[in-house]
């Protein structure tokens, strides 16, 4: 079912954003984020397919809209990594979740004191390298290049918007320079773990229930051990 | 693989294992069948000839290619002609490799 919560804003406010739960009032909690991106249109079924098994394993988890993204009414222009991080530590608090699991680019925000199983992580120069040369691939083809150089001093200034997402100026220069490495508090799971292929790759979006099951196995044994 | 390849990049992956590399990103890019990427030929065509195969899955295409074959591909090098078959793919892939 899908629920509000209320979601922490740059100024001190709360603003509301929506988030798809399976709640039973269960005492095993999980907070589920998503990638950013092109990748969270990607994974959205699968992400509900690993929150189905959960659930009839006896967990409850929440997958919350962060600002800008989704649902989300807030402009994503002014959002930023500093930002999520803030609104998925609200996220947790307000559902009561003692564990995270994350997804590619989801893994960045997760807090580094919670218990956590992260899916293949994404680096945040690669994902912004990425929508750059989509961009200018898409631009080529339309007989007006332009190349990544030019549009990332630009965007460093003016933010820019790639493949259709509009990032403001501060969120691209997190992304250029995060450098992002998993806490060892953390559980990193590869793709090789879960056989079969990376969803994220693939062209047109697509489940798989054996990488589903695999998923909700490990990330439901770590809760157990924790 | 001839003799004379392995000789030229004694450390680097074969022709073959370059060959192989890119039908399997093919394979995960475009949701196929091993038996549907093994039957790619020289003139299989891509990019403007796959519709799934827009400039967002040729950037990952790419990004991946420098993942898995660990090369540094530069938005210049790219052109229409490398992305339109797959002999033109395999042939910028094998140059990158020998170049890196």
């Amino acid at each position: 079912m899908y629920v509000t919560w209320p979601c922490p804003l740059p100024d001190g406010t709360s603003g509301e954003e929506m988030a798809l739960c399976f709640e039973q009032r269960r005492s095993r909690r999980l907070l589920v984020i998503p990638p950013l991106f092109d990748e969270a249109n990607k994974f959205r079924h699968q992400l509900s397919e690993i929150m189905r098994r959960l659930d009839e394993g006896g967990v409850d988890c929440f997958l919350p809209d962060l600002p800008g993204c989704n649902e989300s009414m807030a402009p994503l222009q002014a959002q930023t990594l500093a930002g999520w991080r803030q609104a998925v530590g609200a996220a947790a608090a307000h559902f009561g979740a003692a564990h995270v699991l994350a997804v590619r680019s989801g893994c960045w925000l997760v807090p580094d004191d919670m218990p956590a199983a992260l899916y293949a992580p994404a680096k945040p120069a690669q994902v912004l390298r990425n929508m750059l040369r989509a961009r200018v691939l898409a631009a080529r083809e339309t007989g007006h290049p332009e190349t990544a150089e030019a549009l990332l001093d630009d965007a460093r200034s003016n933010g820019i918007v790639l493949a259709g997402w509009q990032l403001g100026a501060e969120l691209v220069g997190e992304l250029e320079t995060a450098v992002y490495d998993p806490s060892p508090r953390h559980r990193v799971v590869e793709q090789a773990e879960l056989g079969g292929r990376p969803l994220w790759l693939r062209a047109e979006n697509d489940f798989d229930a054996a990488q589903a099951d695999t998923l909700a196995a490990i990330v439901m044994a770590e809760m157990a051990e924790r | 693989m001839n003799a004379e390849t392995a000789h030229a990049a004694p450390t680097g992956p074969s022709r073959s294992d370059i060959d192989q590399t890119l039908r399997a990103i093919l394979r995960d890019v475009l949701g196929l069948d091993q038996a549907q990427v093994d039957g790619f030929d020289a003139d299989t065509g891509l990019f403007g000839h796959l519709p799934e195969l827009d400039s967002m899955a040729v950037a990952g295409l790419l990004t991946e290619m420098e993942d898995r074959l660990d090369i540094v591909i530069e938005d210049e090098d790219v052109d229409g002609e490398m992305l339109e078959t797959y002999s033109g793919l395999l042939a910028f892939a094998e140059a990158k490799v020998v170049e890196s």
